[in-house]
């Protein structure tokens, strides 16, 4: 049998993740990181889907921006978090700023291939028939973007998730990832999986109860058939 | 109604298209023939307003209604929402009026993926005439239907036309959609090309 030290039984990680809820402690830092993962997602997504979408359209925009694209695509996320961390200082704003770059060039690439493959016609019918600008953009230009736009958003988040831990390991006081870094520091196994489970846990419901209806919703005109 | 003087239409260095006048009164049907890769699109294009690099100046009426030849409906909204975002000023009820002309009177909530080829084809009709468009350009929609579905469409088509009076650009290279259309024939030829009343 192992050492319960380096590896303890699973009765002993759920003792000490029902312990750490009912002092609130997991709570606190499973908040905090949501709401860093959150605002990092919204900003990734929001981004990189305009600028994705504006590079698929446009060819000189595109040829522009592709060489950074794929500089960022193939920086090492630890770079980008440690550049943050020293230009900005160890605060917030550099902490979802790092996730968020991190995630951007997955975002951007993704919607890009999308607006590329939109259909022409469709775009022409719109003119044709004088579709205003938000007509376009709700019944054409979205729905044909969704597949794309929720890959990026699936890929995308499973990339914030790893990171933002990464993220407050380095440098916050809060999070999960912060309480990996402070369990660690002290041999603490128990405390690290009992941490990391619960982070496991809030991710799996995250896609139970979020991404698993989103995507049924978006595509319920292709079971449709 | 429709006043149609393009000197000129090139593609990089190849020119594609000559001098092209057309001048047609309202109700009047007009077929552009001519074998594949003529330019007979591009002129159609330029019609429509979908091509602006041209020399010379088209005067269109306001309302105007396309077909291409896939029927290019928006896949993710029903058949009621493929006509009504279409035709903002249109009702539930134009729309179902507009599904029972082309025969889907009772497929306003399906899918386009419910519908098959020929229904879907029927919707798009549907489309391009529900608003009364002063003129419909119509780009080869009836190119790789059977034979069946085809002279199905070609009779829907002409009915349309009689109820709506609209005046007619239809693109084919086959002639005897003209007849059948009751549209004058007009042939492009060619390099670059030009028109050429028969």
């Amino acid at each position: 049998m192992a050492d319960p030290q380096v590896l303890p039984s699973p009765m002993v990680v759920v003792h000490k993740m029902a312990e750490l809820w009912a002092s609130g402690d997991l709570q606190k830092h499973l908040i905090d990181t949501a709401i860093r993962v959150a605002w990092a997602f919204s900003l990734a997504m929001i981004l990189g889907g305009v600028l994705g979408y504006l590079m698929g359209r446009n060819l000189q925009l595109n040829a522009w921006l592709d060489p950074w694209l794929i500089v960022f695509l193939n920086l090492p996320a630890l770079v980008l978090i440690v550049l943050c961390y020293l230009w900005i200082g160890l605060n917030e704003i550099a902490a979802i700023l790092a996730v968020t770059l991190n995630k951007l060039p997955m975002v951007m690439t993704l919607i890009r291939e999308g607006a590329k493959s939109a259909s022409r016609e469709l775009r022409d019918l719109a003119y044709v028939f004088k579709l205003s600008t938000f007509a376009r953009i709700r019944h054409i230009i979205l729905p044909e973007l969704l597949p794309h736009i929720v890959a990026a958003a699936r890929a995308g988040l499973s990339v914030i998730w790893k990171i933002v831990l990464v993220v407050e390991f380095l440098g916050r006081g809060t999070g999960i990832g912060r309480q990996i870094h402070t369990q660690f520091s002290i041999f603490n196994v128990t405390g690290v999986l009992a941490y990391a489970l619960s982070f496991v846990a809030f991710i799996l419901l995250i896609e139970f109860l979020i991404m698993q209806p989103l995507e049924r919703y978006a595509a319920r005109w292709r079971h449709n058939a | 109604m429709l006043d149609v003087n393009v000197q000129g239409k090139t593609f990089g260095k190849q020119q594609i298209l000559g001098p092209c006048q057309l001048t047609l009164q309202a109700g009047q049907r007009v077929c552009l023939l001519g074998p594949s890769g003529i330019g007979k699109s591009t002129l159609l294009r330029i019609i429509a307003g979908l091509d602006k690099s041209y020399d010379g100046q088209v005067n269109r009426p306001d309302t105007i209604a396309f077909m291409f030849q896939g029927p290019n409906l928006l896949e993710w909204r029903n058949c009621y929402q493929n006509l009504m975002i279409f035709h903002p000023k249109s009702t539930q009820a134009d729309a179902h009026n507009a599904l029972e002309l082309v025969g889907l009177g009772d497929k306003g909530q399906h899918f386009p993926r419910q519908l098959s080829l020929g229904q879907q084809r029927r919707l798009a009709l549907a489309r391009t005439f529900l608003s009364h468009a002063d003129l419909v350009l119509l780009d080869e929609p009836f190119t790789s239907l059977d034979p069946a579905l085809k002279a199905d469409m070609l009779e829907l088509t002409r009915n349309l036309l009689d109820q709506s009076g609209a005046t007619l650009v239809h693109v084919t290279h086959d002639e005897t959609e003209a007849e059948i259309l009751n549209a004058e024939a007009i042939r492009m030829h060619g390099k670059p090309a030009t028109l050429q009343s028969p």
